[in-house]
């Protein structure tokens, strides 16, 4: 069982504000989960090389050119539709705080 | 308007070609029987108010002679593809309003074809479960018995099949989001091979195993649909070049000569339903008495595949989700500063379940656990890939159940992930090895349909759809038994 601690520092880590109902609950769950996931430490994988890409592919590279898929105008319907936006920017929260 | 019920998109073709219907018409149907039955099954999310003007260009292109394969047919698509100037919700809070501002590669294509996209279809919250119950708008209902799940994450779009809302439909796949609901509804449902479909436009959740593709109520229709979309694609760098589908079929196959693999790991599962498991049997039985041989094979790291998959997709999702922060899309929650306005939008607006899989994800990929987790399981995923890797060389495809349960009742698994989790065991495997499946209806249990899972290797879309017609050709001509 993974404790009320761990939850509140995966959330955290995933930024999901929680209750403490929240937390209770996920704590259950989330160890269920684990311990379900964790059937994986019996299988012997010495020597074997995990999956990257399963159909083999790599490096794959295409021409660096606008293939016309969004206009200026549709770039603006993609802007406006943030929680908030100015002048056809995003308007994001403030990162780092200024000198007062 | 008799004509339209039980339409397949081959016969609709047929009687669009001899202007014997008109696009306009049988948008129409589609539209009306859409009207008429989504208060009780909430199949669609919403219903493009182009769909009659693009049917009407549908009957000028049939006049003038100039028909793609798919001219005139009324489509429905799953709610986490984009469709230019349609809502994409994904299924999600956060999307309520989210209008695309193009389209799709598989919606680019589907119009070059002739399609006429009449909505988008619910789903679990950004793809997530296997019974439709996760989304944001309320669960769809299994047009069999409403009170039952159509299964998930495109039980809309299987369910809208099946309660003939339109002629097909496209499905997103990561564990089994268009076999098992296609299992539950009774229509055909393919996932096709990795890489074989373009998932530009397509709202992504567990990158190295989504596919897009087709649910109907024929192989023929699902294969013709599935023509349409595969191809590479230079906007989805994992398509495979030179794997362009066409109709043509793998001719020279004989049922006499079709080797068959029974895997063992499949039937004798906790948790199968016996008479799901001797539905299929009987299946299987028709193939060996019309000469198939029937292999017992092994694939000995299947009882694995759910603890893996349980780990890679939650892994991905909590990559892929991360751009759903109060500041790009839907709405801000939070008091200003930065970190609460990640953690109280997403705490707000993101579903339970996406909740559980973000947190597993961010979990096994946190410092000091990455490599017990997430490189365990693609190791375990290696070994299973290699399982069929070595029955290929044995067998031309697998068959196995493709649930081992039908429908269950709405209500019944929601509040416990792990029982739902395993609604997903014996579809998982496809995804996590990249082969393709597909799922078509076997007969029933208590009046419930019971899917018919067909596995085949790498790109052998082809040769499941011939496997498939072999079964699905003599129910409908009644020569079964």
């Amino acid at each position: 069982m993974i404790s009320k601690e761990e939850v509140k520092h995966i959330a955290e880590l995933a930024r999901i504000k929680l209750t403490e109902s929240q937390i209770e609950k996920y704590q259950k769950e989330l160890s269920g989960i684990l311990d379900f996931v964790s059937a994986l430490a019996n299988v012997d994988t010495t020597a074997v090389a995990p999956i990257r890409q399963i159909t083999g592919l790599e490096s794959v590279f295409r021409k660096d050119e606008d293939l016309g898929l969004l206009d200026q105008n549709q770039g603006q319907i993609l802007i406006k539709q943030a929680p908030e936006h100015r002048d056809g920017f995003v308007v994001v929260p403030e990162v780092i705080k200024r000198d007062k | 308007m008799n004509q339209f019920s039980n339409l397949t998109i081959t016969k609709a073709r047929e009687l669009l070609d001899n202007k014997e219907i008109s696009a306009v018409e049988l948008t129409q149907y589609y539209l009306n029987q859409i009207k008429s039955k989504n208060k009780d099954l909430n199949a669609f999310l919403s219903v493009s108010e182009s769909a009659l003007d693009q049917a009407k260009k549908s009957d000028e292109e049939i006049k003038n002679g100039s028909a793609g394969s798919l001219v005139g047919i009324p489509l429905a698509i799953k709610d986490n593809i984009l469709v230019k100037d349609e809502i994409c919700t994904a299924g999600s809070k956060i999307l309520e309003k989210y209008k695309a501002a193009y389209d799709a590669t598989v919606i680019t294509r589907l119009k070059r074809a002739g399609a006429v996209i009449l909505g988008k279809t619910n789903l679990d919250e950004y793809a997530m479960g296997s019974s439709t119950e996760n989304s944001a708008f309320g669960p769809t209902k299994n047009p069999y018995d409403t009170s039952r799940v159509p299964g998930g994450s495109s039980g809309g779009s299987a369910a809208a099949v099946a309660a003939e809302m339109c002629l097909g439909a496209l499905g997103t796949d990561t564990g089994g989001s268009i076999r098992q609901p296609a299992s539950f509804c009774g229509v055909v449902g393919l996932k096709p091979t990795y890489g074989a479909v373009s998932r530009f436009g397509a709202v992504a959740l567990g990158s190295s195993l989504d596919q897009i593709g087709p649910l109907a109520k024929t192989i023929e229709d699902a294969s013709l649909i599935f023509d349409v979309i595969s191809g590479h694609d230079p906007l989805d760098s994992t398509t495979v070049p030179n794997n362009t589908r066409t109709a043509e079929r793998i001719a020279e196959i004989n049922i006499g000569d079709l080797r068959i693999g029974w895997p063992k790991e499949y039937f004798e599962a906790e948790g199968i339903d016996p008479k799901v498991k001797e539905t299929v049997q009987k299946a299987i039985a028709w193939y060996e008495a019309q000469g198939a041989k029937i292999k017992e094979i092994s694939l000995p790291h299947t009882q694995y595949a759910l603890a893996a998959y349980y780990i890679i997709q939650p892994a991905e999702c909590s990559a892929n989700l991360a751009r759903y922060d109060g500041v790009r899309y839907g709405e801000r929650s939070g008091d200003g500063d930065l970190m609460s306005v990640y953690t109280q939008s997403r705490g707000e607006f993101l579903g339970e379940e996406t909740q559980r899989r973000v947190m597993i994800g961010t979990y096994v990929l946190s410092s000091g656990y990455y490599d017990a987790y997430y490189s365990k399981a693609q190791k375990v995923r290696s070994l299973i890939k290699q399982d069929f890797i070595n029955a290929f060389e044995e067998v031309d495809v697998i068959m196995t159940p493709t649930s081992p349960v039908t429908a269950f009742k709405i209500g019944e698994r929601v509040s416990n992930p792990l029982a739902m989790y395993a609604a997903d065991i014996f579809t998982v495997t496809a995804n996590l090895a990249g082969i393709c499946g597909l799922s078509i209806n076997c007969g029933q249990v208590d009046g419930l349909p019971v899917g018919l899972q067909i596995l085949g290797p790498w790109f052998e879309e082809n040769l499941l759809f011939k496997v498939g017609e072999f079964f699905t050709r003599c129910q409908y001509t009644n020569l079964c038994e």
